[in-house]
């Protein structure tokens, strides 16, 4: 294993788990369990959202080496629904999206003038991807990211995740849809019931 | 010119028409007969108590009754605080934070009053300090009151919002900082609102009823200019202090947001 990997041994939180992986630079895993197994919060306790026992590693570097803050700029966790709490879309992003990313997800540059109140659900998504990889996660969170877009606007949003994988970014991909995870995940884990944690062998 | 003392017969009248209110809410049913009657025997029972305790207290002029009294003061503004909370931090950090905020801004404010402004000797007198002291740390109750209740509440409707905050990499203090300073603006209100219309729309009781006892109304005035100053400090500074301790206590040392730690 290189240095560059995350690695998650016995990991418990809010009575769940334990949860092991290790995943690559590049990797996408995919996770799919019924609701209420607890991946939410798997993916909060990764981000160090809530408490957690057990080890994690990023890098060769725990989460306790650096801020809290400084962990989740790391290792990012994207929320199924994004909030935004000032008046404007542009207020939000501490940096300028990449335009190249912006135009791939089928957003115009000009939504960043734009009063949050006029997003749909759907562009709200795609730009918490946007404001999210502005940080240049190396490890990327996703829950149910692409609940809200029709089936074009999805396939564009895991476009864009892969093309980020392939420069060595790492995602974990929670979703239900098992013809999604077939197609953007490398490999992944089934949860079941309290958090039982097993590889898949195929997304059915 | 001496004041006209009121008898108690006199209050007896003064009671005669909330009593004709007390009969009129009984009549159209308004259900605030009862809650206004309670209230009314309150006020009779512990005003009397404290003109009781304070006539004792003014006649045997000693540092430690003058202590005990304002302990009982700090005691009862925090009961206040904590009793208007919606949510409260569980394991005694409400009422810790709120003696705090109380004690740090408004002894020190009404400490400053009476030793340096006033110049009273001693400092300790009673029958300066405790009425500075009262008025400081009722109108710095209000403010911590306000100040938390704003916080804790608006945390606890805002999580989604402080959560993806937190989730962008933003520090807990940034995540909340929104969120402090309209506790501290709401807590600041009522303060400045009073600044603003003292002696056009409202005449304070303080100043009236040194006015009332034969005071020269210049010398009233100036009186109350340096209790509205001390007050709006008490409750500025309380507030802040409050508001600042209790966003830190919402996150735990890896700025986590802890609604766990707030119960209904």
């Amino acid at each position: 294993m290189g240095v560059n990997d995350f690695e998650a041994t016995e990991l418990r939180y809010g009575g769940f788990g334990p949860v092991s992986f290790v995943m690559r630079k590049g990797e996408i895993l995919g996770v799919k369990g019924p609701s209420g197994c607890g991946k939410t919060r798997l993916l909060r306790a990764l981000a160090d959202m809530d408490p957690w026992e057990g080890e994690m590693v990023l890098e060769g570097r725990a989460p306790g080496t650096m801020p809290a803050s400084q962990w989740r700029r790391r290792v990012a966790y994207l929320p199924a629904e994004s909030q935004w709490w000032f008046d404007g879309v542009g207020e939000h992003f501490c940096g300028a999206p990449d335009s190249a990313a912006l135009c791939a997800l089928g957003l115009e540059p000009e939504v960043l003038g734009w009063p949050v109140a006029r997003l749909s659900s759907g562009e709200k998504q795609r730009l918490g991807l946007l404001r999210t990889l502005i940080n240049r996660p190396a490890v990327l969170l996703l829950d149910e990211p692409t609940a809200h877009l029709d089936a074009a606007r999805a396939k564009a949003f895991e476009t864009l995740v892969a093309a980020r994988c392939a420069e060595g970014m790492m995602a974990l991909w929670v979703a239900h849809d098992p013809e999604q995870l077939a197609r953007v995940t490398t490999r992944g884990y089934r949860m079941a019931a309290g958090g039982v944690w097993k590889e898949a062998e195929a997304w059915t | 010119m001496d004041v006209i003392a009121l008898s108690w017969r006199d209050i007896l009248l003064a009671a005669v028409p909330l009593a004709a209110l007390a009969a009129v809410f009984a009549w159209r049913g308004c259900g605030l007969s009862r809650t206004l009657l309670i209230g009314a025997v309150r006020t009779f029972v512990q005003l009397a108590l404290v003109g009781v305790v304070l006539k004792g207290v003014f006649q045997n002029a000693h540092p430690l009754w003058t202590f005990c009294f304002s302990m009982v003061m700090l005691g009862a503004g925090t009961w206040e605080v904590a009793r208007r909370q919606h949510r409260r931090f569980s394991s005694g950090w409400t009422v810790g934070l709120a003696v705090l905020g109380l004690f740090t801004a408004g002894f020190t404010v009404t400490v400053f009053a009476v030793a340096a402004l006033v110049g009273v000797r001693p400092w300790w007198s009673p029958q300066y300090a405790i009425p500075l002291l009262g008025m400081i740390l009722g109108n710095t109750m209000t403010g911590i009151a306000l100040g938390m209740d704003t916080l804790t509440q608006n945390a606890w409707k805002q999580r989604a919002v402080i959560e993806n905050r937190l989730a962008l990499g933003q520090t807990a203090a940034d995540a909340v900082s929104e969120l402090r300073r309209e506790s501290v603006r709401t807590a600041m209100t009522p303060i400045i609102n009073s600044l603003a219309v003292c002696g056009v729309v409202s005449l304070p009781g303080m100043m009236t009823g040194q006015i009332l006892s034969g005071s020269d109304p210049l010398a009233a005035v100036r009186y109350q200019m340096m209790i509205m100053y001390l007050i709006a400090a008490g409750a500025g500074f309380g507030s802040l202090l409050t508001v600042q301790l209790c966003a830190r206590r919402l996150f735990d040392s890896r700025e986590r947001l802890r609604l766990d730690r707030l119960s209904a």
